[in-house]
């Protein structure tokens, strides 16, 4: 079961990639989860096509939601909004390669949550995370 | 190898024997440790039996009924009210009064007590480590009576700063309202000094039993208290029942909670009168099968002794704390075991309690990781959450070498 933190996720813990801040940003939005105290925090940049060319996330959490964070930001470079849109629960699993139960899920799920409310606004994640 | 002081009053493994839980696997070949018992403790046989012999052989409604069942099952429910009543040394079982937890005893408090005695700007004095069960209710008061809240400040020690208390109680307070343990730093608080001080000032006392009742000797009368709230899922019985005790005075004088049966004496198109205490107070059919496991477990712990099962936790946290302070980047909250209960909340340097509590989960152990809904207390430590281990009369010294072991496996997977 010590697999749950397997090598990927105790290095991106550790030493994360996207970890900052963007100043001057396009995009910036900060959620929380109040039962474990995590808070992200996503900035991005993105050109005139709507391609995300620079992305960050600061804030603090457990290894999961910060191993989260930074693969989720370090994926979406390059892509457009479009495409964050279609990101699901389903791309968080197969990024952090691991099974997560109902509570752990709501810690990898907090930096897709904070991404595309800030992209999307929120009323149009709420049912799309929870079904 | 610090020193186990495991010679003891009690027998631990007959105690251990009554709990069948804690014969269980979580996982093959790996056996739980239960240390969550902060938020609800294990259950013996005799509690899990009485209920059933309850629903096997005498389920009825109480305290209406004329037929057999319906008198063994009044007489069952209001023995265990009894018990209770002689457990924390109420003047009289009328004084006890049947609640869904401590959370519903203290929100009646403050809807009955508080809504008849308070005006605007009145003062209520409580404490920065209250649960939050002790502190919303109060804000929901504010908020619809502009009554004002204060509290008393935590020191770096974990304890209660009691200058702070003295000067507090200078602005008159009509209600001083602590908790007798803390249930993250599991500090006890000095209850009968501080309550004479509060009835000088003129306020009454509440106090949050939650904690304490189910692991020391408590006494209303010999600590001068007015009220005491407290839930019998931590003290080895069922959840969905609790009660308050309150001086019958006191008591006699608050208006009822919620109303419907039960509550009534007589009811006409025009109104109704209130029952006699402590019925006033139990509007509906109460969860009568939980009652008698109530008091189910104020038999088995009176069976042990309280002092004896406060003597063997102190003795218990006292090798917790020494371990748990050798393993190197934890620290834990609260003050030493000579004035902590058998709680240990503590951080590992680096990590989030929610890894900890979930790498301890691979080994078996069941701990909790969060703000255990004591939210200003973590903010007054600068921290957010804090993994916490909490023991009971069945754990023992080698569940604490478990625990410890773990620890040192959670360091290794993150090399911290």
């Amino acid at each position: 079961m010590d697999d749950f933190y397997r090598e990927l996720i105790i290095d991106r813990y550790k030493n994360p990639r996207m970890q900052g801040t963007l100043d001057p940003h396009d995009y910036s939005y900060q959620d929380d989860n109040p039962l474990c105290g995590d808070e992200i925090r996503i900035d991005l940049r993105v050109d005139e096509k709507g391609i995300v060319t620079e992305a960050a996330f600061s804030g603090k959490g457990c290894a999961i939601s910060i191993a989260s964070a930074d693969l989720l930001t370090e994926s979406i470079m390059g892509k457009s909004l479009e495409e964050i849109r279609s990101l699901s629960k389903e791309d968080i699993i197969e990024m952090l390669g691991i099974e997560l139960g109902p509570v752990r899920l709501k810690c990898a799920l907090l930096s897709l949550k904070v991404l595309k409310a800030g992209v999307y606004g929120l009323e149009s994640l709420e049912e799309e995370l929870t079904s | 190898m610090p020193l186990r002081e495991d010679t003891h009053a009690i027998d631990i493994e007959r105690i251990r024997a009554d709990f069948p839980i804690l014969a269980r696997e979580t996982r093959p070949g790996v056996r739980l440790v239960y240390l969550d018992n902060a938020a609800t403790s294990q259950k013996p046989l005799p509690v899990i039996e009485a209920m059933d012999q309850y629903y096997r052989h005498e389920n009825a409604n109480i305290h209406r009924g004329i037929h057999r069942l319906a008198e063994e099952a009044t007489e069952r429910y209001e023995s265990a009210r009894r018990k209770i009543a002689r457990f924390v040394g109420a003047g009289s079982w009328r004084e006890v009064i049947f609640t869904r937890n401590t959370t519903e005893a203290l929100n009646l408090l403050a809807r009955t007590w508080g809504r008849a005695n308070l005006k605007e700007g009145d003062r209520v004095l409580l404490t920065e480590m209250e649960h939050h069960s002790n502190i919303v209710p109060w804000q929901m008061l504010a908020a619809e009576m502009g009554i004002e809240l204060d509290f008393v400040p935590v020191t770096e020690e974990g304890l209660l700063d009691m200058e702070a208390f003295e000067r507090l109680l200078g602005q008159e307070p009509k209600l001083v309202g602590l908790t007798q343990m803390s249930n993250m730093l599991g500090t006890i608080n000095p209850i009968a000094e501080m309550a004479t001080r509060a009835k000088q000032a003129g306020a009454v006392v509440l106090v949050d039993g939650a904690q304490s009742v189910p692991h020391i000797p408590v006494d209303v009368q010999a600590l001068g208290v007015d009220f005491l709230a407290f839930s019998a899922h931590k003290m080895l019985g069922p959840t969905g029942i609790g009660a308050l005790y309150g001086r019958e005075e006191l008591l006699r004088e608050m208006p009822p909670f919620l109303g419907g049966g039960d509550m009534i004496k007589r009811v006409e198109l025009g109104g109704f009168t209130v029952n006699d205490l402590p019925w006033k107070f139990e509007a509906g059919t109460p969860p009568i099968a939980e009652g008698i496991g109530f008091g189910a477990a104020i038999d088995y712990l009176e069976g042990i002794g309280m002092e004896a099962v406060h003597a063997y936790e102190q003795a218990l946290t006292a090798y917790a704390l020494e371990r748990l302070e050798e393993v190197p980047g934890v620290r834990v909250y609260g003050p030493g075991a000579d004035q902590k209960g058998a709680v240990t909340s503590f951080t590992m340097e680096g990590l989030h309690p929610h890894d900890v509590a979930h790498i301890l989960d691979d080994a078996g152990i069941a701990v909790r990781a969060g703000h255990h809904c004591a939210m200003p207390v973590h903010l007054r430590f600068g921290i957010p959450a804090t993994t916490r281990a909490s023991y009971y009369i069945y754990n023992t010294f080698d569940e604490v070498d478990r625990l410890i072991e773990a620890l040192y496996r959670v360091k290794e997977i993150f090399q911290a």
